[in-house]
């Protein structure tokens, strides 16, 4: 499994990604897709609707569950990668290809963890 | 196998009716522009159809069939045979009530037992299954506080560990839905409990014992606390077969309930049952109930609608032959027949538990209720060997594979319900089967992911059905 080095994590297994204009790119980790197994469906949010750090913005359906995707930031929404809609497999095939959403106005984050410190995390979960 | 459009040919068919012997009459009214499609098959194609189809099917008369949390039991036929009386089948819901004295016993009769079992005191027989017993009940919960200008109580809670269905039907009422974690006890984490209860609380959900198929022991104060906020406690009778008869959720402090009436009561369960969903409560919800109450009067029993009734939610009566089927288990049974059916629910489920606990790893160490539930995390780390793989591989011998995946807060979960209509023959094998797969799975892991390899279809593409799934028969263009 892949977390890389540059980006954060959070404890409800999303990756961020900061972008230098300050927004924030949201997509679920490598462990998250695995877990959850061959992905089927995906509900996101729209452009301009407000996220909250810790609280659910989308869900993701596999074969196994219904998922809700939790923010770790809270702001407003810039972006949705659509594309998903049609194409959730995207997630399993390439999570850090395939990001959910980017925010914008950013004013609060839940603490996130460095790439080892996630892993250190979901294997401790885990045990 | 063929559909049933593909066998036969244009011209066949049953000659079931005789010829008519009315001069046809033409209605003025709009007609339909192309004929039906309809299939044109002779009376043997069509009898040969269905028993393909019940062929490839896995039902309680054919074996095991441990679905955790769908308790499936034998239906005993004489159920069948109440059920099927003229009395009862023959009869219309418009037709005078002083002509079906005898249904309307039943209904009348029905709701007065499953009321002394539940400790409720009025019930509907409407809903027609549980998730639409469970909005019923929740409509009930906001009729209450809407009765008492009460409307800030727009949240519902519901435990992680929680059917599907619960939360779904709390946001198809209007609720908001608040989730609270369970404990390592698998049970209520009762100080989140009261930091999520406060006065925006409309109820909570809950079933005990609960879904990880253990007795919540802090019931009483789980049901206090809502109370003391204000709110509502709701029952889902999902896993009542362990408890039925012994104690009541009544006592325990609910509210409001509701019966799966195909789970516990032993109806038909699956494949279009149908289900039924009653709906009981305590006397000051009773005024809110949908449908129809049956009232004893001088000159019988009659219908009345409740005051402030919510509104129907199913024409009539409900399911009303699957109400019949389960009175008549109910009075085959008996007050001593229904606790003993309900402890040997949970003595099946230990007995199972403590056979299979040395090799199979159990998510939770107590003594468990009418279900129990094993995590195959560590087989899956250890040799890439899932619990679908093992659910798979049970179809092999005829066991139709445990609930799986569920509940979600279990990794790798098999989630096991015997029911007490199994003997304890079948569970030995059955105990047998499950060890044997262990030993083929720790010997050869690989071939695990190969089944079934013995049955009509092998593993099916599940991700291709979610994903591209053919819903219906394109008929050729003429």
């Amino acid at each position: 499994m892949k977390h890389p080095e540059e980006l954060r994590y959070s404890r409800s297994h999303e990756w961020v990604k900061k972008l230098e204009d300050g927004t924030v790119v949201i997509g679920l980790t490598d462990y998250a897709q695995d877990a959850l197994g061959d992905l089927v469906f995906v509900n996101l949010p729209e452009e301009g609707d407000e996220v909250m750090a810790g609280e659910a913005f989308a869900d993701v359906e596999s074969v196994k569950a219904v998922s809700d995707v939790f923010s770790p930031v809270t702001g407003t929404v810039a972006e949705v990668n659509e594309a998903l809609l049609d194409a959730p497999e995207m997630m399993n095939e390439d999570p850090y290809e395939a990001w959910l959403i980017r925010v914008e106005n950013v004013t609060d984050e839940e603490e996130l963890l460095d790439a080892s410190a996630y892993i250190e995390f979901y294997e401790s979960e885990e045990a | 196998m063929k559909l049933i459009f593909e066998r036969g040919k244009e011209g066949q068919g049953s000659a079931l009716l005789p010829e008519c012997d009315v001069p046809e009459f033409h209605l003025d009214v709009p007609k339909r522009e192309k004929e039906l499609h309809l299939p044109h098959v002779s009376e043997n194609e069509l009898s040969r159809h269905y028993t393909e189809l019940a062929k490839q099917v896995h039902g309680v008369n054919d074996g095991f069939y441990p679905l955790g949390s769908c308790t499936m039991k034998y239906n005993p036929k004489v159920n069948e045979e109440a059920a099927s009386l003229a009395g009862f089948k023959k009869i219309h819901p418009l037709q005078p009530v002083h002509t079906v004295q005898g249904c309307l016993e039943v209904l009348k009769r029905a709701e007065e037992l499953l009321c002394e079992i539940t400790g409720m005191d009025s019930m509907t027989m409407q809903p027609a299954a549980g998730a639409h017993g469970e909005f019923t009940g929740l409509l009930l919960i906001k009729a209450y506080h809407d009765s008492r200008k009460d409307t800030k109580r727009t949240k519902i809670i519901v435990p992680d560990s929680a059917h599907g269905t619960n939360p779904a039907s709390a946001a198809m009422c209007g609720f908001e839905v608040v989730s609270v974690p369970s404990g390592e006890d698998g049970c209520v984490d009762l100080e989140k409990l009261r930091e999520a209860a406060g006065e925006d609380t409309a109820g909570l959900m809950l079933t005990n014992p609960n879904t990880v198929g253990l007795f919540d022991k802090n019931i009483l104060e789980i049901t206090s606390v809502i109370h003391e906020a204000g709110g509502l406690v709701y029952y889902d009778g999902a896993n009542l077969n362990a408890v039925m008869g012994v104690v009541r959720p009544g006592d325990m402090g609910f509210d409001v309930v509701h019966l799966n009436l195909h789970k516990t009561f032993s109806t038909p369960h699956g494949g279009g049952g149908p289900g039924s969903g009653p709906v009981g409560c305590k006397a000051f919800l009773k005024e809110f109930l949908p449908g129809y109450q049956e009232i004893r009067t001088e000159k019988g029993l009659s219908f009345v609608k409740p005051e402030h009734s919510t509104g129907d939610v199913k024409a009539f009566y409900g399911n009303f032959l699957v109400v019949v089927k389960a009175l008549a288990y109910i009075l085959t049974l008996g007050k001593e027949g229904i606790p003993e059916a309900a402890k040997n629910a949970v003595l099946n489920a230990n007995y199972m538990m403590e056979k299979l606990k040395d090799i199979y790893p159990m998510a939770y160490q107590e003594t468990c209720m009418h279900e129990f539930v094993m995590s195959l995390e560590k087989m899956k780390h250890d040799i890439d060997v899932s619990a679908m793989d093992i659910a798979k591989s049970l179809l092999d011998y005829g066991i139709h594979p445990p609930t799986m995946y569920f509940p979600l807060i279990v990794h790798e979960a098999l989630m096991i319900e015997p029911t007490e209509t199994e003997s304890r023959q079948t569970l030995d094998e059955v105990i047998g089967v499950f060890r044997e797969i262990y030993e083929k799975a720790q010997a050869n892991p690989q071939e695990m992911h190969e089944a079934p390899v013995g049955t009509y279809v092998r593993r099916l593409d599940e991700v291709r059905a979610a994903r591209k799934p053919v819903l219906r028969y394109r008929f050729e263009q003429k």
